[in-house]
């Protein structure tokens, strides 16, 4: 594969020092002096020097080949994004990953349609939110494009849904729930499924309707 | 555009900015950065006629010129982008560009020419 990364901090260093380990083609093109000095003692001639968001640099990184491949991971999201439209629009590369450093700038990688990205905060985030119980509905995985998310929850004692048959639960529109975990077994779920206090769900969801399933799952009435 | 008369609100990252503005500066002033949509919210970018992007980086009026239009779809959009290349990138998208460079390049090329002895 040729890869092209645009961005010589410590993730786009470290990308590049793994894709070379796997005998990957690489360019990483960095545009502060003094790091792209010590990028080169380690890179040779996979190191090139420039702003990574002008059109020359990037063609003399090979862009109109293309890569298969675009790593935008600069520190400045701005830089990213005109990276990655470049990369796409311009040039016809099939491939972009992005690295959002401001998660506030998420909906605006999004607004564009790069994706997809990596936030290191956003990334925390759902870490902390897995690992903390008092958030009581962990987000496991968003699916971006598709505007779903799956989320775990544990059915809490004299809730809704406690004790009753998932046919016969009011859920939130847009909503369904996948399996249902209990004493280390899971199971798909379906409408016949009976939820008991601590079973562990599964379940898929469009954004904003996490509050409408905590109501039937998490609330004791 | 204020002295056309227009209601303007400025967006600057930093307070001193009011100052070149001058000492009676009629308009709004928000401090903040031009790609944080809360700001631009407050800044009223929801009912603005037009946007003018000038910070002096490329790349953040790049993002902010296409903000403005495609989430905001405010009906006049003017970028300053510096670099000839992305300007021409970037035009066709439904708003203004202004290439100081570009200007400045075919303004001198002109001038020089014009100054040629004809043959």
């Amino acid at each position: 594969m040729f890869v092209l990364v645009v961005g010589g901090g410590k993730v786009g260093t470290n990308v590049t020092r793994t894709l070379r380990g796997l005998n990957h083609e690489i360019v990483l093109i960095e545009q502060d002096e003094r790091r792209f000095e010590s990028l080169e003692d380690e890179f040779q001639d996979e190191a090139l020097y420039g702003d990574g968001t002008e059109l020359h640099v990037l063609e003399q990184a090979g862009i109109k080949r293309p890569p298969d491949i675009v790593v935008a991971v600069t520190g400045d999201d701005e830089d990213n994004m005109v990276i990655c439209q470049l990369a796409k629009e311009r040039y016809g590369v099939p491939k972009v990953v992005a690295r959002v450093n401001d998660p506030r700038n998420h909906e605006l990688f999004d607004l564009l349609s790069i994706s997809p990205t990596v936030s290191a905060t956003s990334m925390v985030m759902a870490l902390i939110e897995h690992e903390v119980p008092e958030h009581e509905l962990v987000h496991l995985l968003e699916l971006r494009k598709e505007n779903l998310e799956i989320v775990e929850v544990e059915v809490v004692r004299g809730s809704k849904a406690d004790g009753k048959l998932i046919e016969e639960l009011s859920l939130p529109e847009e909503t369904r729930l996948i399996s249902v975990m209990r004493d280390g077994q899971a199971e798909i779920a379906v409408g016949a499924t009976e939820l008991r206090a601590g079973d562990q769900v599964l379940a898929v969801l469009k954004p904003g309707r996490e509050d409408e399933l905590r109501q039937v799952l998490l609330k004791p009435s | 555009m204020r002295a056309s008369d227009w209601d303007v609100v400025v967006i600057d990252e930093t307070e001193e900015a009011l100052g070149r503005l001058g000492e009676n500066w009629p308009g709004e002033f928000q401090v903040g950065h031009g790609m944080d949509t809360e700001v631009l919210e407050r800044a009223g970018i929801d009912g603005a006629d037009a946007v003018i992007v000038a910070t002096s980086g490329d790349n953040t009026n790049i993002v902010i010129a296409q903000v403005a239009k495609l989430r905001y779809e405010v009906p006049s959009v003017a970028v300053r982008i510096l670099d000839p290349a992305r300007a021409e990138f970037y035009a066709g998208r439904g708003f203004a560009i202004v290439s100081p460079t570009r200007t400045a390049i075919d303004e001198l090329t002109s001038a020089v020419l014009h100054d040629q002895p004809r043959a």
